[in-house]
C-alpha cells in the first residue's frame, strides 16, 4: 500500500501545474477567484488556449486529438485544472457529446463534429430534462417524427445549461410513442440551434444568474443524418454517457482551492471553535474523498473496469463538500458588508444549491448505489 | 500509488480471517466473554500465526511489522469483535522496542513472540481524559532504582499482563516505565473487554528512554490501528444490516425495498468507504514517521463514521438490534468505544486545528 503518486506521476503533475500557472490568463484567474460572471468569450478563450496546447480533450483517442494519458494522469490533469482556478471546461461538447460520437457516431459524424468541438468552434448543450421528465427521464415526451430524409421535432426541454451560448444541442427525443417499454422508443438527435422553430427562453435562478434555459421545438426539421446510433436506441446512448468514466465528478481540485481560499478569507473566523470545527470536518471529508477517489482510480487502472456506481458516491460526497464550503464562505462574510466580493459569495451560496440536484440528483445517485452496489 | 496489501500482508489477513471464521464466530466469542474474558487458546493461535511477533523486531525473533502490516489484522479483529488485548500488546511492544535497554528487550520480547508474554499499556488516569501529558502517577528515583506511585484506569488487558508499560511523571517530565504485575482490579468494559484499574504503590520500575514524545508516538500509532479495527467492525455492521434488509419482511416484502431504508443503507456504506480511506491514510503516515495532523483527521472521520454506522445498524435492525442475541448490538458497543478510544472526534478536532 502506497498512497503517494509515483515519481513519474509527480513529475507529470508538476509539468501540468507549471504550465497552467504560466498560461492561465491573469484576468480569467481573477474572475474565477472573485466568483465573477464568466462570459462565453471567457469560457472559449480558455478552451482555445488548452486546445492549442493539445490538452483540451485528454480522454479522446489520440487520432482525434487525445493525449494518450492513462486514467491517473487524466485525473491529475483534471484536478490541477480545478486547482489552478481557470474557467471550467464546459463538458457538453468535449466530454459528453464527443464520448457519444466516439462510441456510436458514424465516421461522417465524427469528422464533422469532433474537430469543431476540439477547437471550440461549436458550443454544445444537452437536451435531456423536460418539464414532466426530471429524475424519471425515460418518460420524456419531445416527439420526433420521421418524414423522408428528416425528422420533425416538437416539444420542450428544460434546465438546458448554457443553451443561450450553444450552436448545437444533443437531445433525447421520442420517435415511437407506441412501445410498451418506453425506453425503446427514444432516439438521440443532434440539432443545429439555428434551426427554424427553436426558441430559447432564459430561466433566472435565485442568484439572479442566467445559466439555464427552456428550449422549445416547434416543427423543427432535423436531417436524418443527425441521428446518432439507431432509431430507438437513444436510451442505450444515454446510459453509456451516465456510466462514462468521469472520475473528476468529485471536483476535488476545485474544492481544495475553495478550502484554501476559505481559510484565507475566513481567517478572522478561526477563533470561533464552532465555525472552525465545521471547517475541519469539511477538510477531513475532502481528504477522505480524495483518497476514496484514488482508490477507485487505482482499481480501475488494475481491472480496466469502468467505475460504475462509484461515480455516484463521488458525486454525492463531492457536491455535499462543495455546498458545505460555499455555506461556510457565506457565513464568513461580514453580515453587513455589501461589497462586490461579499455579494458574489452570497450569490454563490444560492447558486451552489444546484449541485446536489443536477446531473442526477443525489437521491437518484443513492438509488443507483442501492441497486447496483448493494443489490437492494 | 497502490491501495492493495502486498502478498504477505494479504496472506496474513486472509489466514487471520479464516481462523476467526472457524474458531471465533459469534457463539465462540460469547463463551469467551462469559468466561474469563479472553482465551489462552486463541492467544496461542495468534502466536502461532505470527501475530504476537508481528510488532516485534527481527532482532528479538519477531517480524518487525509496521502499521500497514498490522492494518489487515486489526480489520479482521474488528469484523470478529475480538476481545483479546492485542492492540495494547502492540503499543507496549512499540514503546519497549523504541525505548527499552537491550537487557529489558531481550528479557521481555522473545516471550511475547512465543505467546507466553503478555503486555498492556497503562497510560490513562481518572480525569485526564485523552491528554498525553496529564499524568499524575509519579516516578521517584533512588540511586539507580525507580519506583512508581499512582493509579491507572481502565487498562485494557492488565489483568492478564505480566508486564505493564506505564506513563509516569518525573521531575524532568513525563516518561514511560516497565513494571511487573501490579495490583489490578479487573472489570469488563462497555464493549466486553477485559480491563483493570491499576494501583501502583512504590512499584519497582525500569525506565524507557524517551519522553512524552514517545507516548504521543505510541498513541498515534495505536490510533491509526484503532481506525483499521473500527473499519472492520463497521464492515461487519454494514454487511449484517444489508443482509437483514434483504431478508426481514414486513408488509409482505423485504424491508430493503423501502427507499427510506435504502438511502440510509447507502449512507452507511459511504461512511464506511470514507472511513476506510482515512484508515489507509493514517496507517501509511504512521509508517512514514508519523503525522499527527493526518492521524487526527483520520480519527475524526472514523469516530464520526463509527457513531453513524453503529447507530444506523441498530435502528435498521429494529428491536432485534437492541438485543444481546444479535452480534450487531455487540458491534454497536465496540464501535461506541472505538469512537472515543485514543480521543473522540472533538478531541481530535481541537488537535487538528492546532497543528
Amino acid at each position: 500500500m502506497d498512497l503517494n503518486y509515483s515519481a513519474e506521476e509527480l513529475a507529470f503533475r508538476d509539468e501540468v501545474r507549471s504550465w497552467l500557472r504560466a498560461n492561465l490568463p491573469q484576468d480569467l484567474r481573477e474572475k474565477v477567484e472573485n466568483y465573477a460572471h464568466l462570459s462565453k468569450d471567457d469560457l472559449m478563450r480558455w478552451h482555445r488556449i488548452l486546445a492549442k496546447k493539445g490538452w483540451v480533450a485528454p480522454a479522446w483517442p489520440k487520432e482525434w486529438g487525445g493525449t494518450g494519458w492513462n486514467v491517473v494522469q487524466r485525473y491529475i490533469f483534471e484536478e490541477e485544472l480545478g486547482y489552478a482556478g481557470g474557467p471550467p471546461i464546459i463538458p457538453f461538447g468535449v466530454t459528453m457529446c464527443a464520448a457519444i460520437l466516439l462510441r456510436f457516431g458514424t465516421e461522417a459524424q465524427k469528422k464533422r463534429f469532433l474537430p469543431r468541438i476540439y477547437n471550440g468552434d461549436d458550443f454544445w448543450c444537452q437536451g435531456y430534462s423536460e418539464p414532466g421528465s426530471g429524475s424519471d427521464l425515460a418518460s420524456l415526451k419531445t416527439k420526433a417524427v420521421r418524414n423522408g430524409d428528416h425528422y420533425v421535432v416538437n416539444g420542450q426541454k428544460i434546465w438546458t445549461t448554457l443553451a443561450h451560448y450553444a450552436d448545437w444541442i444533443f437531445c433525447l427525443v421520442r420517435t415511437d410513442p407506441t412501445l410498451e417499454k418506453r425506453q425503446e422508443g427514444i432516439s438521440f438527435l443532434l440539432m443545429d440551434m439555428k434551426s427554424p422553430g427553436i426558441t430559447v427562453r432564459p430561466l433566472i435562478l435565485m442568484d439572479g444568474g442566467h445559466e439555464v434555459n427552456e428550449v422549445f421545438f416547434d416543427d423543427v426539421k432535423v436531417p436524418a443524418e443527425n441521428l446518432v446510433h439507431e432509431e430507438g436506441k437513444g436510451w442505450t446512448v444515454a446510459k453509456y454517457l451516465l456510466g462514462y468514466e468521469r472520475m473528476n465528478t468529485g471536483r476535488i481540485g476545485e474544492s481544495k482551492r475553495q478550502l484554501a481560499r476559505l481559510k484565507e478569507y475566513g481567517a478572522s473566523m478561526m477563533g470561533d471553535s464552532r465555525w472552525r470545527d465545521r471547517l475541519s470536518r469539511l477538510e477531513v471529508e475532502l481528504t477522505a474523498l480524495e483518497i476514496t477517489n484514488l482508490r477507485f482510480l487505482d482499481r480501475m487502472r488494475r481491472t480496466g473496469q469502468p467505475p460504475g456506481a462509484d461515480v455516484s458516491m463521488l458525486k454525492i460526497k463531492g457536491t455535499e463538500i462543495q455546498q458545505g464550503l460555499t455555506e461556510l464562505m457565506m457565513e464568513a462574510t461580514d453580515p453587513v458588508a455589501s461589497d462586490e466580493l461579499s455579494s458574489a459569495i452570497r450569490k454563490r451560496y444560492l447558486s451552489m444549491r444546484k449541485t446536489t440536484i443536477y446531473a442526477g440528483s443525489n437521491e437518484i445517485q443513492r438509488n443507483i448505489i442501492s441497486k447496483m452496489t448493494l443489490g437492494l | 500509488m497502490n491501495f492493495d496489501y502486498n502478498e504477505e500482508q494479504q496472506l496474513l489477513a486472509d489466514s487471520v480471517r479464516r481462523y476467526l471464521a472457524k474458531a471465533y464466530d459469534f457463539e465462540a466469542r460469547k463463551k469467551i466473554v462469559a468466561g474469563e474474558g479472553w482465551s489462552s487458546e486463541t492467544w496461542a493461535q495468534f502466536a502461532q500465526m505470527g501475530l504476537t511477533g508481528l510488532p516485534v523486531s527481527a532482532e528479538h525473533d519477531g517480524f518487525g511489522g509496521g502499521a500497514i502490516d498490522l492494518m489487515g489484522v486489526l480489520e479482521a479483529f474488528g469484523e470478529a469483535l475480538v476481545v483479546e488485548p492485542y492492540l495494547p500488546l502492540v503499543m507496549a511492544v512499540r514503546a519497549i522496542e523504541r525505548g527499552g535497554a537491550p537487557e529489558l528487550k531481550a528479557r521481555i520480547l522473545p516471550d511475547v513472540v512465543e505467546g507466553k508474554g503478555r503486555l498492556a499499556f497503562a497510560h490513562a488516569e481518572s480525569g485526564t481524559r485523552y491528554s498525553v501529558d496529564g499524568v499524575k502517577t509519579t516516578a521517584r528515583r533512588d540511586g539507580s532504582r525507580w519506583t512508581l506511585e499512582g493509579q491507572k484506569a481502565a487498562v485494557i488487558g492488565a489483568p492478564i499482563a505480566q508486564h505493564l508499560v506505564v506513563s509516569a511523571r518525573t521531575p524532568e517530565g513525563v516518561g514511560l516505565f516497565v513494571v511487573e504485575r501490579a495490583e489490578v482490579k479487573p472489570f469488563r468494559t462497555m464493549d466486553e473487554r477485559l480491563a483493570g484499574d491499576v494501583t501502583l504503590r512504590r512499584v519497582e520500575a525500569q525506565p524507557l528512554k524517551g519522553d512524552v514524545a514517545l507516548i504521543a508516538e505510541v498513541l498515534d500509532f495505536a490510533t491509526a490501528l484503532a481506525c483499521a479495527e473500527a473499519v472492520g467492525a463497521m464492515q461487519f455492521a454494514c454487511d449484517t444490516t444489508l443482509e437483514y434488509l434483504k431478508t426481514r419482511k414486513q408488509f409482505g416484502v423485504p424491508i430493503g425495498t423501502f427507499q427510506a431504508l435504502q438511502h440510509r443503507m447507502v449512507e452507511m456504506f459511504i461512511s464506511l468507504e470514507q472511513a476506510r480511506s482515512m484508515a489507509c491514510l493514517a496507517a501509511s503516515r504512521a509508517d512514514a514517521g508519523g503525522d499527527p495532523r493526518a492521524i487526527s483527521a483520520a480519527k475524526i472521520k472514523v469516530s464520526d463514521a463509527a457513531r453513524h454506522v453503529s447507530q444506523e445498524a441498530v435502528q435498521l435492525h429494529g428491536g432485534m438490534g437492541m438485543t444481546e442475541e444479535l452480534k450487531v448490538s455487540h458491534a454497536f458497543r465496540r464501535l461506541t468505544v472505538l469512537a472515543r478510544e485514543f480521543g473522540d472526534a472533538d478531541h481530535h478536532l481541537a488537535r487538528f486545528a492546532s497543528l
